[in-house]
């Protein structure tokens, strides 16, 4: 693979963020890989510019500048019926061509996890994927992305110096939203959608809304998790107990639990489930490797029930409970009515 | 309908050794299993083989021992595997295997439709079933949890998303990448155990594939990891209850009552 060379490579400037827009709104993630993205501009003395690709949204794009974005690049996609990953490919193809961006940052949704690998293939550009840290080095762009590795033990901070732009996702509430700037001004570049990006041979027929899918754990203030220490779908049943005891709590459960099939897909936190930065985080029998901790450590107070007081789950709990969880919690859902 | 199965072997445990020179994974010597994901891939295109006939063909990119698993591919019903394995792939990111990928569906010719699982349970990206549709220019269906319809010619599926799903139609040849709701994987029969022991599985070079060298491998990826370290820690102080599980109950519920959460 041929490497750009340093001039080639001084040819790229700012920091693009790809704006999420689900039914004619901009996604909270947008926000906070817009905020993310005005770090690493400034460190560059560069602009961050937003891509925005959908239909009527042009009426909400100040909210962007509000956030730290210097330009939004308005795509407007006309009676666009949903997510066609291959129109949006050759457009962002167009686009990355056209003013060349030294960085372009996704949220790892299920649409940007589809739309990002096609682009930077296209553009022949080094991409990493759920990275939960980004810098940059002010000298020379490199983006350094750091992400959780080889099933989650380590950290791995990954480079693509010799391609531009560098590609990353970040997961949904990974990055804090920055506190918005009412008065922050920003331009707004349209760019014409072009019949030839119209992918023709694939069709949205239909969009459904639905919570079958999806288990929404983000919006929980407390969430009760539990992990291989359960033991079995019985374990769960003790949960959900605890939950509506706790009232508004929800269940959570690491992969181990999932994949045991304790519990749907839809209830994981983690780097493969859902990041959550709840309130209160309470963890029964979940040991804590890496990927999981990295969903959830942002949590404001997290307890840990566990039999093993040495797990890292245990560690970085701010209350850990050392003890048989079937006999604890049991004990305090009895009690709760009666404080 | 000519179908292939793109599967990828993973390390069955987590404890994978790094080596400190390219910082990428050390697959020899490790115990190994097919990513999980993929079985999923694997029981759609058997069924859609047997619902609508042609052949359906595991791939995979790997050393040696990955055959393994494309042996576990036969023993559950696909018709015939084929290995790419060679030193000139090793350390390729996902880039570059799904460069590999695609050259090899090109070679193997007149694929209708590509399956992936949405990811590997090693390096989680989902990068490299997009990858494959990007490399190949062909349509591209992500985390679909049914397929609904298929012709000759195209394809209906419905595609997962974090708010619900939507349903998707799109010609083909095309690639999918399929989540666990799709199907229940079955488990091998004796006879497809007595298959897969039998069965041939070609190995391909890079030179079979008509693979550029320089898009594969450690050279031909755009990424590089620069270093390896422990998480950071959490900054806290533990609180650590201890004692009879009456009294740990108790003295929990004082904490989560002192701050107002019962």
């Amino acid at each position: 693979m041929i490497a750009f060379t340093d001039a080639e490579r001084k040819k790229y400037r700012n920091i693009w963020v790809v704006a999420e827009i689900l039914f004619g709104e901009i996604q909270p993630v947008t926000y906070e890989l817009t905020g993310a993205a005005r770090t690493l501009a400034d460190l560059r003395k560069s602009e961050v510019w937003v891509v925005v690709m959908g239909s009527d949204i042009e009426g909400k794009l100040e909210s962007l500048f509000a956030y730290g974005a210097d330009v939004a690049i308005l795509v407007d996609n006309p009676g666009s019926s949903g997510f066609v990953d291959e129109t949006e490919t050759k457009i962002m193809k167009r686009l990355i061509i056209k003013y060349k961006p030294e960085v372009v940052i996704c949220g790892a949704t299920t649409r940007g996890r589809a739309l990002i690998p096609r682009v930077s293939v296209m553009t022949h550009c080094g991409l990493t994927a759920d990275c939960t840290g980004l810098s940059i080095d002010p000298e020379n762009g490199d983006l350094l992305q750091t992400r959780p590795a080889f099933g989650g033990n380590v950290m791995a901070t990954i480079r693509c110096s010799n391609h531009r732009p560098q590609m990353a996702t970040v997961r949904p509430r990974v990055m804090k939203s920055p506190e918005p700037d009412p008065g922050r001004a920003g331009r707004i570049i349209k760019e014409d959608m072009l019949t030839s990006d119209s992918e023709k041979i694939k069709q949205i027929i239909d969009v459904f809304h639905s919570t079958e899918t999806a288990y929404n754990l983000a919006d929980a203030q407390i969430i009760i998790s539990g992990g291989r220490g359960m033991k079995g779908p019985e374990g769960f049943k003790l949960l959900k107990q605890f939950a509506q005891r706790v009232g508004g709590a929800a269940v959570g459960a690491s992969r181990a639990a999932v994949d045991s099939g304790w519990i749907p897909y839809a209830h994981q936190v983690g780097q493969t489930g859902q990041t959550v930065q709840t309130k209160v985080y309470i963890a029964c029998g979940i040991s804590g490797q890496i990927q999981h901790l990295v969903g959830m450590q942002s949590c404001d107070l997290i307890i840990a029930i566990d039999k093993n007081p040495d797990t890292p789950m245990m560690q970085i709990a701010d209350i850990a409970v050392v003890g048989d969880l079937f006999e604890i919690i049991p004990e305090i859902i009895r009690e709760i009515p009666n404080l | 309908m000519k179908i292939v199965v793109c599967i990828k072997q993973v390390p069955a445990t987590n404890d994978a050794k790094i080596d400190p020179e390219t910082k990428r994974i050390i697959r020899e010597g490790m115990k190994a299993i097919l990513n999980p994901f993929d079985t999923y891939a694997v029981e759609e295109g058997v069924q859609l083989r047997d619902k609508f006939g042609g052949e359906v063909i595991a791939l995979s990119m790997g050393p040696p021992k990955a055959e393994a698993s494309l042996r576990e591919a036969i023993s559950v019903g696909v018709d015939r595997a084929i290995l790419l394995s060679d030193r000139a792939f090793g350390g390729s990111d996902t880039w570059a295997t799904s460069y590999v990928l695609a050259k090899a569906i090109e070679k193997i010719g007149d694929v209708d439709l590509v399956i992936c699982g949405k990811q590997a349970i090693d390096g989680d990206t989902a990068q490299v079933g997009p990858g494959i549709a990007a490399h190949l220019d062909w349509l591209q269906a992500t985390y679909v949890m049914a397929v609904e319809e298929i012709s000759s010619s195209s394809i209906r599926v419905k595609r997962m998303h974090e708010d619900g799903y939507d349903i998707c139609e799109m010609s083909l040849p095309a690639v999918i990448t399929v989540v666990k709701d799709i199907n229940i994987p079955r488990v091998p029969s004796l006879k497809g155990r007595l298959a897969s022991n039998k069965c041939e599985i070609p190995v391909w070079k890079p030179d079979d594939i008509n693979a550029d060298t320089s898009k594969i491998g450690l050279n031909g990826s755009p990424t590089r990891v620069v270093k390896i370290q422990p998480p950071p820690p959490r900054h806290t102080s533990t609180k650590k209850i201890e004692g009879s599980s009456i009294e740990c109950a108790q003295t929990l519920l004082r904490e989560l009552k002192l701050r107002s959460i019962v």
